[in-house]
């Protein structure tokens, strides 16, 4: 390595991100107090935006940057959602344990599907991960004891006992049901921040770089030291880990499974990748922006039936199409403006700092 | 339990298996395009033969030859104005286009035909009756459905190495750029090809439509079915399509005769099995 003059450094922080992270706490900050202030319905809403968010940053993160297109990641919700039902009601543990758990059983299940679904390359991946969903779901099916192919709900006291529950009842004078609600969208705000903040430490870092770098090029990547199957593994095991537990979460406020809607392509995976398309693939900021229009038009299209989807499906094509990055990267295009840079830029430590071109690809 | 017959019957079934994939099979090897909505244009196909029969009152087979054209209309206005610009060296726009047109062909469907599991009504006795092989006795509907399916292939492989049209799609499945300095325009040839893929699947939608029931939402399932076919058999080899439904077929068959509850478990596990020993299939010819 070469040394570098002590005036010069690389940042990746631009005068917007600054601004965004500042605005980002306080929109935090505003999120953890909304139990206080809105009511069980609106909370019901927003941990739906937020689990979903999760999914799609994480589908985002396997075929935005790792090109792992998977349309099978509901094999890591259902069975994040599984384990967390046999921990609970087979072996009593506690809900928050038991979500935990399902993250690992999830990674844990990566292992063998990589070894699978890996022996296939671009679109073939991509139904293979399918294929092993539907497996799993079949012999998930055959697991009497949480109720085989109907499905079993969780015993009735295993989240309102919960000590934490009885907190909230307190803190906030609300019945056990409602502090269940309280929990859960806390537990998914935390997950949704986690998430996030994971993703994007982790495009900083080295193997992030190497990441994109494989991305636009494996070819020339490879070439230059990246370990692309070990890159691409890591990446599938740990969407599975945080797939999985957002399975679980979301079941632990369900409290009702069964393998249809545990392992349900459209649910989990249909719903994910249009988000993330319509919001932009490959960068964070879009699937915040496409699961914000998702449920906009999900509610707006509810009374329709299943048109909501249609008019989905069609937006996700023509955006596929002619804006291949999404309403996002439309916007950061004119704009310029990245919430979470991810670009390297050279700057001198001077009083009169170098400012950096931010325009081009949204990880140059 | 008979063996010989549970064999047999999965044998005819992988007939109808690789109807599904034979179609995936060819806009693979010409294009490189995996059509995820391939299952969905069957079901889509299912339905309009239905609509031919019961409003029109028209034979199956007949109703069948009036939607093949309209089919490969729909195959070729689709590839020619949709498809063909999402093809290049990304593989997203193609995986995901084809995933929405997917969701968008199922819940059309829906809209239009309610969720109600619906048949093609096979007329006379064709649907019960059966021919006595030795031992063993079987259904005319199935052999029909095997018998279609070596025809489906044969006439794929004429047209492929006998016909001009083939030419033109071998070359432009080999250099898109050097066949278009031939006089060959490679956008219409594909549009041609996934018109005659969609014929493909006209002919395995009557057999689907006749021989069980279908509805909108049973499109992902023959897609998964067709490709494990496509991959079993190895990919560009139409008899090895063949070859793969058949192992699918019989898998589930004798699943089935073990336990009922495993024979769409036993199919998966076949191709899984496959793809552990064979990774590119059993008669693998194209160098993907």
């Amino acid at each position: 390595m070469v040394e570098r003059p002590a005036s010069w450094k690389v940042e990746t922080r631009t005068r917007a991100s600054s601004l965004f992270l500042v605005a980002a706490l306080v929109l935090i900050a505003l999120a953890v107090a909304a139990p206080a202030f809105v009511g069980r319905g609106t909370l019901r809403d927003l941990f739906f935006i937020l689990t979903m968010l999760v999914l799609a940053q994480s589908w985002n993160l396997l075929a935005g940057y790792a090109g792992l297109v998977s349309v099978g990641q509901q094999a890591f919700v259902g069975f994040g959602a599984y384990a967390m039902f046999a921990a609970v009601s087979l072996w009593g543990l506690d809900p928050l344990t038991a979500i935990a758990l399902a993250g690992v059983a999830a990674a844990l299940l990566a292992l063998p599907t990589g070894f699978f679904v890996f022996r296939l390359q671009g679109a073939y991946f991509a139904i293979g991960t399918w294929v092993v969903a539907e497996v799993v779901r079949l012999l998930l099916a055959q697991w009497k004891a949480l109720g085989g192919g109907t499905g079993t709900s969780l015993p009735s006291g295993a989240t309102r006992d919960f000590a934490p529950v009885a907190w909230i009842e307190g803190l906030f004078g609300v019945r056990s049901a409602h502090a269940v609600d309280i929990l859960t969208y806390w537990l998914a705000l935390a997950l949704a921040v986690a998430a996030i903040a994971f993703i994007y430490r982790f495009l900083l870092t080295r193997q992030g770089l190497g990441l994109a770098a494989m991305r636009d090029n494996e070819l020339a990547a490879g070439a230059l030291g990246v370990d692309a199957r070990r890159l691409k593994w890591a990446v599938y095991v740990a969407t599975a880990f945080i797939t999985g537990v957002t399975g679980a979460l979301i079941y632990v406020q369900t409290a009702r499974i069964s393998p249809d809607a545990a392992f349900s392509v459209i649910d989990w995976t249909a719903n994910v990748v249009f988000i993330v398309v319509i919001g932009g693939i490959g960068t964070i900021e879009g699937p915040i922006v496409g699961v914000i229009l998702f449920f906009l038009l999900q509610n707006g299209l509810s009374q329709y039936g299943s048109w909501y989807l249609l008019v989905l499906g069609l937006i996700a094509i023509l955006v596929m199409l002619f804006a291949p990055r999404g309403l996002w990267g439309l916007f950061a295009d004119r704009t310029g403006i990245q919430l979470f840079p991810v670009r390297r830029s050279l700057r001198r430590a001077g009083p009169k700092p170098q400012t950096s071109d931010s325009r081009g690809g949204p990880n140059g | 339990m008979n063996w010989l017959d549970t064999i047999v019957q999965g044998v005819l079934l992988g007939g109808l298996y690789a109807l599904f994939a034979a179609g995936l099979s060819l806009v693979f090897g010409i294009m490189r395009l995996v059509n995820l909505a391939h299952g969905d244009l069957i079901v889509l196909a299912a339905f309009l033969i239905l609509v031919l029969v019961t409003s029109l009152g028209l034979d199956p087979f007949v109703a069948a030859l009036v939607a093949a054209p309209a089919m490969f209309a729909i195959g070729w206005l689709l590839q020619y104005h949709v498809l063909n610009r999402t093809l290049g060296d990304d593989i997203l726009p193609p995986l995901l286009v084809t995933f929405g047109l997917s969701i968008v062909i199922q819940n059309a469907l829906l809209e239009g035909f309610s969720a109600d599991s619906r048949r093609i009504p096979a007329g006379g006795t064709l649907e019960t009756a059966s021919l006595a092989l030795g031992p063993i006795s079987v259904g005319v509907m199935p052999l029909l459905t095997f018998l279609s399916a070596v025809a489906v292939i044969v006439l794929l492989n004429r047209l492929f190495y006998a016909t001009s049209l083939g030419r033109a799609f071998r070359a432009t499945s080999d250099d898109p750029v050097t066949a278009g300095l031939m006089g060959i325009e490679p956008r219409r040839v594909f549009a041609t090809a996934t018109g005659i893929a969609m014929v493909v699947v006209t002919i395995a939608a009557l057999y689907l439509g006749m021989r069980a029931n279908f509805d909108p939402t049973i499109g992902p399932a023959r897609l998964i079915y067709a490709f494990e076919a496509v991959i079993i058999g190895g990919l560009g080899s139409l008899w090895g399509t063949l070859a793969g439904g058949i192992i699918i077929g019989v898998a589930q068959t004798l699943g089935a005769a073990i336990n009922p509850e495993w024979q769409i478990l036993a199919g998966h596990v076949a191709f899984l099995v496959v793809l552990v020993f064979k990774p590119r299939g059993l008669f693998p010819r194209a160098n993907d």
